[in-house]
């Protein structure tokens, strides 16, 4: 009997063990794998916080990385100056200086979300320790970057003195090639006219707005609302028509067509490529405001990208309960619709290259001092927005904008390009607006692919074909 | 040259702590101490290669020749440690001497490393300690009556810590210690060995439902006045501790989930009443965006933790000292920096298997005193092992309490040998007894061949008279 109560004391106590043991093992294995994982995957995100002490001591070690061009033209160095202390030297000024940054007053653009790389050195650890018993530094790793020096400079004289952005993609990868924003400045200077660029918050200088400027999308919108229609009429839309007379009533409210322009009997095609206002308000209020919030989504409306960079999301406004006033709006891109220049231009590029959308990127590779790459940066697919078939359609409708509508100044030349314009109206009362075209080129391979966006110049086919044609030319001829 | 040196020893240091930390795993293969013996010899040689390596890279590195005196000192008295224990002990535990050495001197090295003051005080401490703790097996030995004291344990416990509450300075907030003629006492870390004999003391003489509220309202006591002294880690351990050795002594699950529930309903209240509590809860969930203010000690930790890599960054090529407290509260984060990640786990796992050592002995005890009181001392070491790494990690809120014997901190450090030499006399008092019980029935196994012996002789002699 006594042996029996033991028997059953120790079967207890042992469970008791047992059970507190898996507990506190499984309590500190989940914390090794917390610490793990952590370390893993945040170490990068945490020595470019400005409060880490770390970074103080590899600048003291390190010199920083350079960082090139696509063909190793310098954008970005390290250099001595006269007194013998290390200043950052940006040899093309102004022309690169939204997309590589500076680092005086902060970090910005890919001074600062390469900023590990830029640090760090992936040399082997005797060059490393070599160095550092000659009391040397030892030189970062660089970054290579996609962009193109010829089509950035381009791109900034035909920009001149107008604000606004453009950028070039290359559709099958989404490989950034040129990126500019206008008003820019000169990252050289930039810690001595600190304190006039910061003051003059009219003209926001440091504002990249080819990723985080928002406007109205204007005409470029047609694209969604011409893409909606063709999801929900796949089989008669090429049988739409409408009597254009300059404007379209609906509800009382009024839609006119740009400078009040009579397009008279328009098909969907010749709506499209004249960019007729009236006929796709009347298209606006055909559609069916759940499908149609939904393709939006589709088309990254209100979603996070996977980009790198630092960007602002789109945003726009269709629910059940948009009135029909707003769908006309929105239709044609006016409203509160609004979009960033990177937005459409992924979307351009997904209609370029079969509805792929690709992740917009500006890092090619990292690569040590001595051209071992550390690093290198694949393309990736953001998502599937759209079927081939639809791409194709868009795409033809987009070739006839520029053989037969507002994108006129891109035809008869040596290569074929589609697009869409747009002159988004900012300022009802006066009728100023900004001049958008994006489009790709060539139709039938497209290599490049570009959106352009110049604030208040007037309409698209005027102003934003025009710089987008010098792109296409210096990139293709 | 010097940076040579410091890279290899790097990874001297990495390989050297993992092939102990391995052995220490290895010794539960056997079930005896004598096959185990030759682990606990490689151990031995880890451990001071280990120390070694680091020690001449901070030596290398500063020139200074401080580093490898104290290294020397150091070493004496760990290696002296181990032999005394051995000899005056032939039937002790060494896995648990080995680690206990083991961690001390990971503590040095990352002392010395921050500052030599600190660490020749802790070395002080931990010599004076030692003499004191050799003598510990050897009373638990002689002294059985040791389960009858409880009410001076209560009263012991009560006094201390509410002469802290009364009497105590204020550091950041909380009370937790008092000094006399300039020397500090942090009474909340003896206090926790004293409540653990104080539960074992009731629980063992009955776990009837009165001795576990009397226990529990004592252990309550205990829990309010650490609480009104604002010192929650604390009070958190005695917490876990009482509910765990309910449940040990009874075997019902129901206890734990009480425990659970009330600890559950006590922290909500706590977060509600108590603005620190809240502070601490936020800097947990979000530290960057008061990274200013009461983020700034785990995001500094957070920033050494990712910053080291795999094998860290080399002893003296960090930053540890950016993190507030660094000797005390976050002494991992300095670690996991300059030795590295691999060495980091290496180090929890030490102290997991110290943890199930300690209750493997438990298991093994025949008394129930000795058995509570082993299991609450590795529930309470292996608790606050997990608060202080899990807290300056951010895997769960920072409660502010040291990582036992590698932490600064005298208090800690003579609290943590008392556990460990507490838990090496139950050991030996088990060993004992087992010897013990092999030697009577050996000798009952004797008597009863002789008698049967006796037996047939007599019936031989019987059949011979016939």
């Amino acid at each position: 009997m006594h042996k029996l109560e033991t028997e059953k004391n120790f079967r207890q106590k042992k469970f008791a063990i047992m059970f507190s043991c898996y507990i506190f093992v499984f309590l500190f294995l989940s914390l090794m794998g917390y610490i793990g994982y952590y370390s893993a995957t945040h170490y990068q995100e945490l020595l470019n916080n400005n409060y880490n002490g770390r970074q103080k001591v590899l600048q003291s070690k390190n010199t920083r990385g350079t960082i090139f061009a696509d063909n190793y033209d310098v954008l970005a160095q390290t250099v001595l100056d006269d007194a013998g202390d290390e200043v950052r030297e940006y040899p093309f000024e102004n022309i690169f200086s939204h997309v590589v940054g500076y680092t005086a007053k902060g970090k910005t653009g890919i001074e600062a979300d390469y900023n590990y790389y830029l640090i760090n050195s992936s040399l082997p650890i005797t060059e490393k320790l070599d160095a550092e018993n000659k009391e040397e530094k030892v030189p970062a790793d660089n970054v290579v970057t996609t962009l193109n020096v010829n089509l950035q400079e381009t791109v900034e004289k035909a920009l001149g003195v107008y604000r606004g952005a453009v950028i070039v993609t290359e559709p099958s990868t989404g490989k950034i090639l040129a990126m500019v924003s206008k008003p820019d400045f000169d990252p050289n200077r930039i810690a001595s006219i600190w304190e006039d660029v910061v003051a003059d918050t009219d003209s926001s200088s440091l504002l990249n707005r080819s990723t985080q400027g928002l406007y109205p999308p204007g005409s470029t919108f047609k694209i969604f609302s011409a893409l909606e229609y063709i999801r929900e009429n796949p089989a008669t839309y090429e049988n739409y028509s409408y009597q254009c007379n300059g404007s379209f009533t609906c509800n009382g409210d009024k839609i006119s067509c740009y400078h009040g322009t009579k397009h008279g009997l328009v098909s969907f095609r010749k709506s499209f490529a004249k960019s007729c206002n009236s006929s796709f308000a009347n298209i606006g209020v055909q559609l069916n405001k759940t499908s149609f919030a939904k393709t939006l989504d589709e088309m990254l409306f209100n979603q996070p990208l996977s980009v790198k960079f630092n960007y602002k999301e789109s945003s726009i406004q269709v629910s059940e309960d948009t009135s029909s006033y707003d769908m006309m709006q929105t239709a044609i891109g006016q409203g509160k619709t609004q979009i960033t220049p990177l937005q459409l231009n992924m979307v351009t590029g997904a209609i370029a290259n079969g509805g792929k959308a690709m992740i917009p990127y500006v890092v090619d590779r990292i690569e040590t001092a001595e051209k071992q790459v550390v690093k290198s940066y694949a393309p990736k697919m953001e998502k599937q927005i759209m079927t081939e078939e639809e791409a194709a359609i868009l795409t033809d409708l987009m070739e006839d904008v520029v053989e037969e509508g507002t994108g006129s100044k891109l035809s008869g030349l040596s290569y074929t390009a589609a697009g869409k314009t747009g002159s988004a109206e900012y300022n009802a009362t006066k009728g100023d607006s900004h001049a958008w075209f994006t489009g790709f080129a060539p139709v039938e391979n497209p290599k490049i692919c570009v959106t352009v966006i110049i604030e208040g110049a007037g309409s698209g086919g005027d102003y934003a074909v025009p710089i987008a044609k010098r792109v296409f030319d210096a990139y293709l001829d | 040259m010097i940076a040579y040196i410091r890279e290899f020893s790097k990874y001297f240091i990495t390989i050297f702590m993992a092939i102990y930390t391995l052995e220490c795993f290895m010794v539960f293969r056997y079930s005896t101490e004598e096959k185990r013996n030759g682990i606990y010899t490689r151990q031995c040689v880890f451990m001071f290669l280990t120390h070694g390596a680091a020690f001449l890279s901070l030596c290398v590195q500063t020139g200074d020749m401080e580093y490898l005196f104290f290294y020397g000192f150091e070493q004496i008295i760990l290696f002296a440690s181990i032999c005394m224990f051995q000899m005056l002990y032939p039937n002790g535990n060494r896995l648990i001497i080995n680690n206990m050495c083991m961690l001390l001197g990971i503590g040095f090295i990352m002392l010395a490393r921050l500052s030599m003051t600190k660490a020749i005080k802790q070395f002080l401490i931990v010599v004076v300690s030692m003499v004191f703790v050799l003598l510990i097996p050897y009373i638990m030995r002689k002294y059985k009556s040791l389960r009858d004291l409880t009410w001076l344990y209560a009263l012991a416990g009560v006094v201390s810590l509410g002469g802290v509450l009364f009497l105590g300075s204020l550091t950041n907030g909380s009370k937790l210690s008092f000094s006399i003629g300039g020397v500090t006492f942090q009474p909340s870390e003896m206090v926790k060995i004293v409540f653990v004999f104080l539960i074992a003391g009731i629980l063992s003489k009955s776990h009837n439902l009165l001795q576990i509220v009397k226990a529990g309202s004592l252990a309550a006591v205990h829990v309010l006045i650490l609480v009104l002294s604002r010192d929650l880690g604390s009070a958190l351990i005695f917490f876990v501790v009482y509910f765990a050795m309910v449940f040990f002594a009874t075997g019902k699950i129901r206890y734990l989930a009480l425990g659970a529930g009330s600890g559950a309903a006590a922290s909500v209240l706590a977060y509600r009443i108590f603005t620190h509590v809240q502070v601490r809860v936020q800097a947990w969930r979000d530290p960057w965006s008061v990274i200013d203010s009461e983020g700034f000690q785990i995001t500094q930790s957070l920033f050494a933790i990712c910053s080291g890599g795999l094998f860290g960054l080399g002893l003296l090529q960090g930053t540890p000292k950016s993190i507030p407290y660094v000797e005390t509260d976050f002494i991992f984060a300095a670690i996991t920096e300059e030795l590295g990640i691999i060495f980091s786990l290496c180090l929890i796992l030490i102290c997991l298997s110290c943890f199930i050592m300690f209750v493997n002995i438990s298991l093994h005890l025949r008394d129930e005193f000795y058995q509570l009181t082993a299991f609450g001392l590795g529930i309470c070491y292996i608790f606050q092992v997990f608060l202080t790494i899990g807290g300056g990690v951010k895997f769960i809120p920072l409660t502010g309490v040291t990582l036992p014997l590698v932490s600064y901190g005298g208090s800690s450090v003579l609290a943590t040998l008392v556990m460990f030499a507490v838990i090496e006399g139950l050991y030996i008092i088990r060993q004992e007894e087992e010897i013990r019980l092999a030697r009577e029935k050996s000798i009952r196994e004797r008597k009863r061949i002789r008698s049967s012996q006796t037996e047939k002789n007599a019936q031989i002699r019987d059949r011979e008279e016939f």
